[in-house]
């Protein structure tokens, strides 16, 4: 047989049949389901009279929508409430599993997911949500659909799906101390555009991406939808395997050894053709901060904000100057030399146990800056709250003036109470910067966890590499 | 809409997402550039001043069922209710140079179709509608014909038009294959049989 890439082996193992138009009909592994997505999908089952396919291939939980203070008061907005009420009550009339609110196990679906051993190697993976291919660190086909599609995958477990092309991304060499997945997310999107990656599948390979931990390459596959590409994927190692072990999802004792040779074939063949290749010194990545409202509007801690009147393409400089007047910066201002209003740590992106010590470490021992309104810290399940809290993490926090919440999405899309106010800037460790993501005439600057931290201590965006 | 990476969070706001309903979601698209006042579920929009510097509400576009786009248009959030919220407000066909692919999707389970077209026959086209104009878009012979007469052919993948032009429903044509479907599913629970619950 033909070399092959990582994602053609797993459409291969996935493919139902194809059709006349060469769209291929694949199984669906896993479908993780929440409340926002889900009632119409739920609905539309409802009124064709259809049952879901495979009522165990079914994970649900709100995240969207939840309150971070405290759970017991309940859901004061009715709008917000009645969304999660819905999917409690589709759930239970369909007999999917659901991590309600008051269950320690409940957080943002991408968290919770790979936590549980529900996301699993060679695993085709959908939700009703782009950050989907967070899923793709373990070696899975993992992406984001819309709300017909949700329906579609309830009733028939299955997708119609055109293959993707397929594109090699490379980090060569090991990264500088203190570079985070996140920085090389961000400095990879800074290369190759929010577009970059439109039609492709993206697998990431290389030093750089083999010595990220499996929270790392998670970070790194959910920001890959923010390249355009539907889904990243990582091959599975030794790391992959380590960390599926004994979670409650995984493969019982009488199925491990099997399921572990079936995983160990989870790679890019040797000489497998790539449609695109892109190559990255890892050396030369600093820590990233966005200053625009796309995330391909990034630039280095050390860096001054951009000129729009050195750009050739009008459309882009247009794009920029438009995004310096949304921004309220100026061309050429050092980005360090900006000041924040809010900080907030968390979302799918950045909220697992190893991104919350990267801001402990940061913060421990210091205060919130004076000028900071609020620096909150939102945990990605309750479970990542629970290890954080015996880790002493909440206090390091806490004393350092930090707010210490429960999980959810929170403040990456400000769904909740959590939201900027007209003109605040956060240094956020979320994943989109768009115009009013984090609450209308908001403004974002993407971070890792260390330099949102920094941020928040110091007032102003500081390298982290300094402290 | 001249500009590019027009995101889904810009073509319905996340407060709008909390509906549990498929329609309604017309008078908030674009809400953040189309109202100068902030709104929500519970604010009439009648309440609200118009941004008169937005294109929608610009008197030479009132009414219009075209969007003229730029590159990655729909970029973003998965939200299927970007694409509810243009269909409702009457928008059946988007033309850009590209596309984000959840939402190029989204389109055809919903009646509006995305056109993919070179940036320089884009550019064009803004120019010859800037002051608007009627195109007329044939899906079966894809072709589109403006006031100048010229005539631009666009490509669109065979089963994807065949559905738009049929208006077929996905669902109930999967289910068709439901017997192909159950013999590739025991075979994939004897070759993985940790995917399966029972």
């Amino acid at each position: 047989m033909a070399p092959r890439t990582l994602y053609q082996k797993i459409w291969d193992s996935h493919l139902v049949e194809t059709d006349d138009a060469g769209t291929g009909l694949i199984y669906i592994d896993r479908h993780l389901v929440h409340e926002v997505t889900s009632p119409q999908a739920f609905e539309g089952l409802r009124l064709a009279g259809r049952q879901p396919w495979r009522v165990d291939a079914n994970l649900a939980v709100p995240d969207h929508n939840v309150p971070t203070t405290d759970r017991a008061a309940g859901i004061s907005d009715p709008i917000s409430r009645a969304q999660i009420e819905a999917l409690q009550s589709n759930t239970r009339e369909f007999g999917i599993t659901l991590f309600d609110m008051d269950d320690v196990r409940q957080g943002i679906v991408h968290v919770i997911g790979p936590e549980q051993g529900a996301t699993l190697p060679g695993m085709t993976v959908v939700c009703g949500d782009s950050h989907t291919s967070t899923h793709g660190a373990f070696g899975a086909l993992a992406f984001g659909i819309g709300t017909s599609e949700v329906e579609h995958t309830l009733a028939t477990q299955c997708l119609w799906q055109k293959p993707s092309k397929t594109m090699r991304v490379t980090v060569d060499g090991a990264v500088a101390p203190g570079i985070t997945a996140k920085d090389i997310a961000l400095a990879i999107i800074g290369r190759i555009g929010t577009a970059g990656g439109t039609g492709y599948v993206i697998e990431y390979a290389g030093e750089a991406i083999r010595n990220l931990s499996m929270e790392g390459r998670m970070s790194l596959c959910n920001m890959t939808i923010e390249a355009g590409a539907r889904a990243g994927m990582v091959a599975v190692d030794q790391t992959t395997i380590d960390y599926i072990k004994g979670r409650p999802y995984a493969p019982s004792e009488a199925q491990w050894a099997q399921a572990v040779a079936c995983w160990s074939e989870l790679h890019s063949d040797e000489g497998a053709q790539f449609d695109a290749e892109v190559v990255i010194d890892g050396a030369d990545i600093q820590p990233q901060v966005t200053w625009g409202t796309s995330p391909e509007m990034v630039i280095a801690v050390d860096q001054a904000i951009p000129d729009p009147a050195g750009q050739d393409d009008e459309v882009r400089a247009a794009g920029m100057r438009r995004a310096l007047e949304y921004m309220g910066l100026d061309a050429g201002t050092p980005i360090s030399a900006v000041n924040v209003d809010k900080v907030f740590i968390g979302s799918c992106t950045n909220s697992r146990i190893e991104d919350l010590r990267d801001a402990a470490r940061i913060a421990q021992g210091r205060k919130v800056a004076s000028n900071i309104r609020v620096a909150m810290v939102v945990p990605g399940s309750g479970l990542v709250k629970q290890q954080a809290e015996e880790e002493g993490l909440d206090q390091i926090f806490l004393d350092a003036g930090f707010e210490w919440r429960e999980p959810g999405c929170s403040m990456c899309l400000a769904m909740n109470a959590d939201r900027l106010e007209p003109g605040e800037r956060c240094a956020s460790t979320s994943n989109r910067n768009f115009e009013g993501r984090q609450g209308q005439g908001g403004r974002t600057h993407l971070v890792s966890p260390a330099m949102a931290a920094a941020a928040a201590v110091f007032g102003h965006f500081t390298d982290i590499r300094g402290l | 809409m001249d500009r590019s990476n027009v995101d889904t969070d810009a073509i319905i706001p996340k407060q709008y997402l909390k509906s549990i309903r498929r329609s309604g979601f017309g008078p908030f698209l674009f809400d953040d550039w189309r109202y100068l006042d902030a709104g929500d579920l519970d604010t009439p929009v009648e309440s609200r001043r118009l941004n008169p510097d937005f294109e929608l509400n610009d008197a030479r576009y009132a009414g219009a069922s075209v969007l003229l786009a730029r590159k990655n248009f729909g970029c973003g959030s998965s939200r299927e209710h970007a694409v509810w919220a243009l269909e409702n407000y009457g928008i059946r066909c988007v033309m850009a140079p590209s596309f984000a692919d959840i939402f190029f999707n989204n389109c055809f389970k919903n009646g509006v179709l995305p056109i993919v077209l070179e940036e320089k026959v884009i550019d064009a086209l803004f120019e010859e509608v800037r002051d608007g104009a009627q195109l007329t878009i044939d899906l079966p012979a894809q072709t589109i014909s403006t006031p100048s007469g010229q005539n631009i052919a666009f490509d669109i993948d065979a089963g994807l038009k065949a559905r738009l032009v049929q208006g077929l429903d996905d669902i109930g044509l999967t289910l068709e294959r439901a017997d192909v479907i159950r013999a590739f599913e025991n075979k994939h629970r004897q070759s993985q049989p940790w995917l399966f619950a029972e």
